[in-house]
C-alpha cells in the first residue's frame, strides 16, 4: 500500500476515473499553484475497481467545481481541515460554462470576434447536452475538455 | 426593451397579437401610415440580401419612418475590423430600431447583448431568420385562417435549410399539425430537429423522397431552393439541385385549396407554369413579409 502523507487544509478529488487524473490536472489548472499535489493513479476502488485520485493542499476556493461538474459530475470531491474530511461536495452539471469550451462551428460568431466569451448552456440534462450560445452548436459533455 | 433573436423569442399570445396587428396594418394600411414618423430604422446587413432588406426599408416607410444602413460588410466598417458589438454601440446612437444580418451564427445575439435600441435578427448564417418564419406564419393564418390543424409538407433542401427548421420550431406550438418531409437522403433534416423536435414532442412526421408521392395530402406545401451557398463543392450542389421541382402536372394532384408557399428567391424548384395557379402564393407571401415586419417594428418600439 502507498501512503501520501496527509493534507492540512485542501482538498482530495476521489473516484477520478482511472487514466483522467492527468487530464483533469491541467483543466483544473493545477499546475499554475504553488502547493503541494499528489495525483495516485490506479489506486485499488471496492466501487470501481481502479479510480485515480489528486491531493491538494490549498483552499478549496482556488478549485473550480463548476469546470470539475462539466468534467465529471461524478468525481467527489471531499473537504479536508486539519487532517480530516469535513465536508463532501456534490457536483452537479453546471447550467453554464464559460470559457471552458470552445465553438467548433466555423460559421459561429465567435470564429472571428475572439474577444468574446465562450458560453455554452446545458439544455439537455438527461443526455448531457450542451449549446453554444451564440449558435446552438450542440457539444456533449466529455470527462475530459479539449 | 425585447430584441427578436428568434421566432420563439415570442409566445404563442405575443404571436397571435402580433399576427392580428398585421392583418388590421394589411386592411387599414392608411391608419399606420404616420406612426414611426421621426423614427429610424438601421438595416446594417454583412451579407448581401435583396428582398430582406428591402422589406424591412419598405416597412420603416409604410410606417412614415426613415431608414439608414449600409448592403455589404464592404460599405461598412467591418472591413475595417471593427466587431459587431462596437458598430451596434455607434448604430443605436443614430437610430431607434435595428435590423442586422451576418453571415455568422450568433451576431445579432452579440449586437443585442451591447444594444440599447431593439435588434431584430434579419438572418445569422445558417441559424435563425425569425422574420421570414413570422412571414410564413402570416401567410398561412391570413389565407388559410387558421395555424392549427394542418399537414404541412416541406420539401427540398430540408437540412441545410434555416427557414424550414424555424417553421418546423413555431408550428409545433399548434395542435393538429403533422408534417411530410419531402428530401433527397442527403438533404434529409438534421437528427436533432427529428428526435429533440419532432419526437420529443410527439409532432407525427413522415419522411419520403417523391413529392408526387406527398403532395395529394397536403394543406400547405412548403418549397425551398437548394442554396448554393450552403455547399462545400460544386459538385454536389449541381447533383442535388434539381431534384424537386414543382410542374403544374404535379400540381394537378393536390387539393384545391392547398397553398404552395416559399421563402424566394426562386431558382428552378417551382416551374414558371405554377405561377398563375391560385394555390401559388408565394409572391403574395413576399408582400406578407412587409404587414409583419411592419408590426413588428410597431410592436419592438412600443415595448421599448
Amino acid at each position: 500500500m502507498l501512503n501520501i502523507s496527509g493534507i492540512q487544509e485542501g482538498f482530495v478529488l476521489d473516484h477520478i476515473k482511472a487514466g483522467m487524473s492527468m487530464s483533469i490536472y491541467k483543466d483544473l489548472k493545477l499546475d499554475r499553484l504553488d502547493c503541494q499535489i499528489a495525483i495516485i493513479k490506479n489506486a485499488k476502488s471496492n466501487k470501481m475497481g481502479k479510480k485515480d485520485m489528486i491531493k491538494v493542499e490549498c483552499p478549496i476556493d482556488t478549485l473550480d467545481l463548476d469546470i470539475l461538474g462539466f468534467i465529471d459530475h461524478n468525481i467527489t470531491v471531499n473537504i479536508i481541515k486539519d487532517n480530516n474530511i469535513v465536508e463532501k461536495k456534490q457536483l452537479h452539471l453546471p447550467e453554464q460554462v464559460v470559457n471552458v469550451i470552445k465553438c467548433k462551428n466555423p460559421r459561429c460568431i465567435t470564429s472571428i470576434e475572439q474577444e468574446l466569451d465562450q458560453i455554452f448552456i446545458l439544455t439537455d440534462k438527461e443526455k448531457e447536452i450542451y449549446r453554444c450560445r451564440y449558435c446552438d452548436e450542440r457539444r456533449k459533455k466529455k470527462r475530459h475538455l479539449d | 426593451m425585447r430584441h427578436l433573436m428568434s421566432p420563439l423569442d415570442l409566445t404563442v399570445e405575443e404571436l397571435d397579437s402580433l399576427l392580428a396587428l398585421a392583418n388590421d396594418i394589411e386592411h387599414h394600411p392608411s391608419k399606420y401610415a404616420h406612426a414611426c414618423e421621426g423614427k429610424k430604422l438601421a438595416t446594417c446587413f454583412y451579407e448581401p440580401s435583396t428582398r430582406t432588406r428591402l422589406s424591412f426599408e419598405a416597412a420603416m416607410l409604410n410606417l412614415g419612418g426613415s431608414v439608414l444602413g449600409f448592403a455589404s460588410a464592404d460599405s461598412s466598417s467591418a472591413a475595417k475590423g471593427e466587431s459587431v458589438s462596437d458598430t451596434i454601440r455607434v448604430i443605436s446612437c443614430y437610430a431607434d430600431i435595428c435590423a442586422i444580418r451576418h453571415p455568422k451564427e450568433g451576431a445579432a445575439l452579440v449586437a443585442s447583448s451591447k444594444s440599447s435600441i431593439p435588434v431584430i435578427n434579419a438572418g445569422d448564417g445558417g441559424h435563425q431568420h425569425p422574420t421570414q418564419t413570422l412571414t410564413d406564419l402570416l401567410t398561412i393564418h391570413s389565407l388559410k385562417g387558421r395555424l392549427d390543424s394542418l399537414t404541412i409538407g416541406l420539401c427540398g433542401d430540408l437540412k441545410f435549410g434555416r427557414t424550414v427548421h424555424s417553421l418546423i420550431h413555431a408550428l409545433i406550438r399548434y395542435p393538429g399539425i403533422r408534417f411530410v418531409l419531402i428530401s433527397p437522403e442527403e438533404l434529409r433534416v438534421p437528427s436533432y430537429i427529428r428526435e429533440d423536435v419532432l419526437k420529443k414532442n410527439g409532432i407525427p412526421y413522415q419522411e419520403l423522397e417523391r413529392l408526387e408521392e406527398a403532395i395529394p395530402e397536403l394543406d400547405i406545401l412548403y418549397m425551398t431552393r437548394v442554396q448554393k451557398e450552403r455547399f462545400f463543392n460544386e459538385e454536389d450542389y449541381v447533383r442535388m439541385k434539381d431534384y424537386y421541382i414543382l410542374t403544374k402536372d404535379k400540381l394537378s394532384r393536390a387539393k384545391e385549396d392547398m397553398m404552395v408557399l416559399h421563402p424566394l428567391p426562386r431558382v428552378n424548384e417551382i416551374s414558371v407554369e405554377v405561377d398563375d395557379d391560385p394555390r401559388a402564393v408565394y409572391f403574395k407571401q413576399a408582400q406578407y413579409g412587409v404587414y409583419v415586419r411592419m408590426a413588428l417594428i410597431l410592436t419592438l418600439l412600443e415595448w421599448r
